[in-house]
C-alpha cells in the first residue's frame, strides 16, 4: 500500500510561508506529478513527505498512520534525488546494496535483489564501477535502483531529469513510465515542466506560490482549467490570452484559446492579422500573429501551411474550445 | 581539452620550478651543512659550501649537553596530543556549523578566525598567570592546553570547508536508505570527509610541532618540546652556529620524514574541492 494524505500541511521558513497550508490525497498506485514554476514550493512539499524538512503544521498520513513526525528512514518511501545522490565513494553494487544493508537483509537475499535490479536496468556490467565512471543516464538509473531494491510504499522523484541532455531526458521519461506500469507502486513525481507532467501523470497537481491551483488527470487540466494560471501553464505553446472587446462580447473579461484551436485561413474568418515569425516543423507550423483586434496571438497549425512572414491571415477559434475568464482569472463555465 | 606543450615550455617551467623550490628549501639546506662544519668554519667569510671538513662532533655535542630524545618525546606528545583534542572538539563543531547552520554561523566562524589576529604576546601575562595559578606551567598537559587552543579555529575553519564540500543531498539520501545518524556518519560522511581530516590531521601536526612562542615561555626544563632544544643554543655566553645547526636539523627531522612521505595526502587535502 502507498497511500498518501496530507492535512492542511503548511510549511514556513522563518517569517517566510512558503506553504501556507494545503490538502491532499494520493491514492495507492497512482503516478502523481507536482508541477509548477520554479519557486512555487513543489520540492519543499516533496521533501515534506519525504521527512527531510519537518512541517510547521498539519499532519501527513501513509497508509492511514499519522507519519508527520517520522525520521525518513522510517517512513519507507524512496527518493531519487536531481543530482542522483550516489555515493561516490562505494561501487555501484555497494551503492544499490545499501538501504537493504541498512535494513540489515542478509548477504545472500541483497545479492539477489542486485542482480534482479542490475538486469531491469542494464547495469549488470557495471556493477563493479564508481559513480563518477558512469553517464549521466547510467547513474540516474542507479539511482532507480537503489529505490527499487527496496520496495518501497512510494517513490519520490525530485526533478530527476532535469540533469540530462534533450534526447536521453525522453529515454529515461519512457523508462520511469514503464517502471510505474511493472511496479504499480506509488510515484510522487515533481517537475518544472509541464511536458513530463502531461505525459507521465495520472493526476497532476499544479502548485503556485505554494497554494494548489488545481488538481486532476492531465486530459482535465488542459481541457477545463480552472484559472488562468493553470490555463497558461499546462499547453505548449502557451494558451493566447485575449482581453479587451473579443472578451466583452462573450460575457468575459479574458478569454482564451489555444493555439491549436485556431482555424487559419487566406480568405476570411473572425479576425484578421498579419503573419510574423513562422516556424515551419513540417509535422507542425508555428505562426507568430498579430492583430490589431486581439493583439499577438501563437498559431498552431497542423501539417504544412504555406504562409510566410508579412502574409495577411485570417483565424478563426473553435468555438466550443474558448475558455472564458472572469476578472479574478477564475473559469467562468 | 589538453594544452600541448612544446619541450622548451616544459625546460623553461621545469628550470624556473626548480630553482624556485631550491631558493625556498636553502635556508633548511644551509642549516643542515652548517651542522656538519666546525664552529671556525660555520662563521668563515667567504663560506665554503661543500668543501669543508665534514665532521660529526657537533651532533656528539649536542647530545652530551643535552637529552635530545625526552625533548622529542616532549615535542611527539605535545603535538599530537593538541591535535588529536582539536579535533575531537572540532568535528561536532565544523559538523553542526556545515550541516545545519543558523543566522549566526557565519558570524561565529569569524570570530573565531579573530582570534588568531591576535598576536600572542597580547594575552601572554594573563595565560602565565592562570598556567601558575593551575599549575600547569612547565607541563605537557598544559602545553597541549594552549596549543589546542590555539590552534583550534584552523582547525574548525578546515574541516568546515571540507564538510561543506560534501554535497547536503547525499547525507538526505543516506538518511531515506534507512540510516540513522549514527549509520550515516560512519558509513557515508566519514570515508567521503576522510582526505579532508587526514590533511587537517597533519597540517595542525606540523603547525604544533613548530609553535615555539608558548612552548618556549611556559616550559622549562621538565615538558620542553624540541623548540625549547634549538633555543638552547642561542645561549648568552655566545653563539655557536654549527651546535645550533645540529639542534635545528635533529628537531625537523622528524617533521620533515613526515611531512616527505604524506606530502601526497597533504597536497590533496589542501586542494580538496577546488577541482570539481
Amino acid at each position: 500500500m502507498g497511500q498518501i494524505a496530507l492535512r492542511n500541511v503548511s510549511k514556513s521558513f522563518g517569517e517566510m510561508a512558503v506553504i501556507p497550508g494545503l490538502d491532499l490525497e494520493i491514492n495507492d498506485g497512482e503516478f502523481v506529478v507536482f508541477v509548477g514554476p520554479s519557486g512555487c514550493g513543489k520540492s519543499t512539499l516533496l521533501r515534506l513527505i519525504a521527512g527531510l524538512e519537518d512541517v510547521s503544521g498539519g499532519t501527513i498520513l501513509i497508509d492511514g498512520t499519522d507519519a508527520t513526525g517520522l525520521p525518513p528512514a522510517k517512513r519507507r518511501l524512496a527518493m531519487v534525488f536531481q543530482s542522483y545522490a550516489l555515493y561516490p565513494h562505494m561501487s555501484v553494487r555497494k551503492n544499490i546494496a545499501f538501504p537493504l544493508k541498512m535494513a540489515g537483509m542478509d548477504k545472500a537475499a541483497i545479492d539477489t535483489k542486485i542482480a534482479d535490479a542490475a538486469r531491469v536496468l542494464n547495469l549488470t556490467d557495471y556493477l563493479h564501477r564508481k559513480p563518477g565512471q558512469l553517464s549521466g543516464g547510467q547513474r540516474q538509473r542507479v539511482a532507480i535502483g537503489r529505490a527499487i531494491v527496496r520496495e518501497p510504499e512510494a517513490f519520490l522523484f525530485d526533478e530527476p531529469l532535469s540533469n540530462l541532455d534533450a534526447a536521453l531526458r525522453v529515454n529515461m521519461r519512457l523508462e520511469i513510465s514503464e517502471l510505474h506500469h511493472q511496479l504499480k507502486t506509488t510515484m510522487i513525481y515533481v517537475t518544472h515542466d509541464q511536458v513530463e507532467a502531461m505525459t507521465m501523470a495520472d493526476k497532476i497537481v499544479v502548485l503556485h506560490d505554494g497554494r494548489i491551483e488545481q488538481v486532476g488527470s492531465p486530459l482535465d487540466l488542459y481541457r477545463s482549467p480552472d484559472n488562468r494560471f493553470v490555463a497558461g501553464f499546462i499547453g505548449s505553446p502557451k494558451m493566447n490570452f485575449i482581453e479587451g472587446p473579443e472578451a466583452e462580447s462573450l460575457n468575459a473579461f479574458a478569454i482564451g484559446v489555444r493555439p491549436e484551436h485556431f482555424g487559419v485561413s487566406r480568405d476570411g474568418g473572425s479576425w484578421k492579422g498579419t503573419v510574423g515569425v513562422a516556424e515551419h516543423l513540417g509535422s507542425d507550423t508555428f505562426l507568430h500573429v498579430h492583430s490589431d483586434s486581439i493583439g499577438q496571438v501563437t498559431v498552431r497549425a497542423a501539417g504544412e501551411i504555406d504562409l510566410h512572414y508579412g502574409e495577411d491571415v485570417w483565424l478563426t477559434p473553435d468555438p466550443d474550445k474558448v475558455h472564458r475568464f472572469d476578472r479574478e482569472g477564475l473559469a467562468l463555465r | 581539452m589538453a594544452r600541448a606543450v612544446s619541450t622548451e615550455r616544459k625546460l623553461v617551467f621545469t628550470v624556473i620550478g626548480w630553482s624556485i623550490g631550491l631558493l625556498m628549501f636553502f635556508p633548511i639546506l644551509w642549516t643542515i651543512l652548517t651542522s656538519f662544519k666546525t664552529e671556525a668554519e660555520a662563521i668563515a667569510s667567504p663560506p665554503a659550501l661543500f668543501a669543508f671538513d665534514w665532521t660529526m662532533e657537533n651532533y656528539q655535542a649536542v647530545q652530551e649537553r643535552s637529552n635530545y630524545f625526552r625533548h622529542f618525546m616532549n615535542s611527539v606528545i605535545v603535538a599530537f596530543g593538541s591535535t588529536f583534542l582539536g579535533i575531537l572538539i572540532a568535528v561536532p563543531a565544523a559538523w553542526a556549523m556545515a550541516f545545519s547552520p543558523t543566522r549566526h554561523t557565519k558570524n561565529v566562524l569569524m570570530w573565531m578566525l579573530s582570534t588568531k589576529m591576535l598576536p600572542p604576546v597580547g594575552v601572554l601575562v594573563p595565560i602565565y598567570l592562570m598556567f601558575r595559578d593551575f599549575s600547569l606551567l612547565d607541563t605537557r598537559t598544559g602545553l597541549v592546553i594552549v596549543l589546542t587552543l590555539i590552534n583550534l579555529p584552523i582547525i574548525v575553519w578546515m574541516l568546515y570547508t571540507y564538510f561543506k564540500e560534501i554535497p547536503v543531498d547525499i547525507l538526505e539520501a543516506a538518511r531515506m536508505d534507512g540510516a540513522g545518524l549514527a549509520k550515516e556518519i560512519i558509513y557515508v560522511l566519514t570515508p567521503m570527509a576522510l582526505p579532508g581530516v587526514a590533511s587537517t590531521l597533519l597540517l595542525n601536526i606540523i603547525l604544533a610541532w613548530n609553535e615555539a612562542f608558548w612552548t618556549l615561555n611556559l616550559t622549562a626544563a621538565k615538558a620542553a618540546p624540541l623548540t625549547a632544544f634549538i633555543a638552547s643554543y642561542s645561549s648568552p655566553e655566545g653563539l655557536f652556529y654549527a651546535k645550533l645547526s645540529a639542534a635545528s636539523t635533529m628537531a625537523i627531522a622528524p617533521i620533515l620524514i613526515l611531512g616527505w612521505f604524506s606530502q601526497k595526502q597533504l597536497v590533496r587535502g589542501l586542494t580538496f574541492g577546488a577541482v570539481k
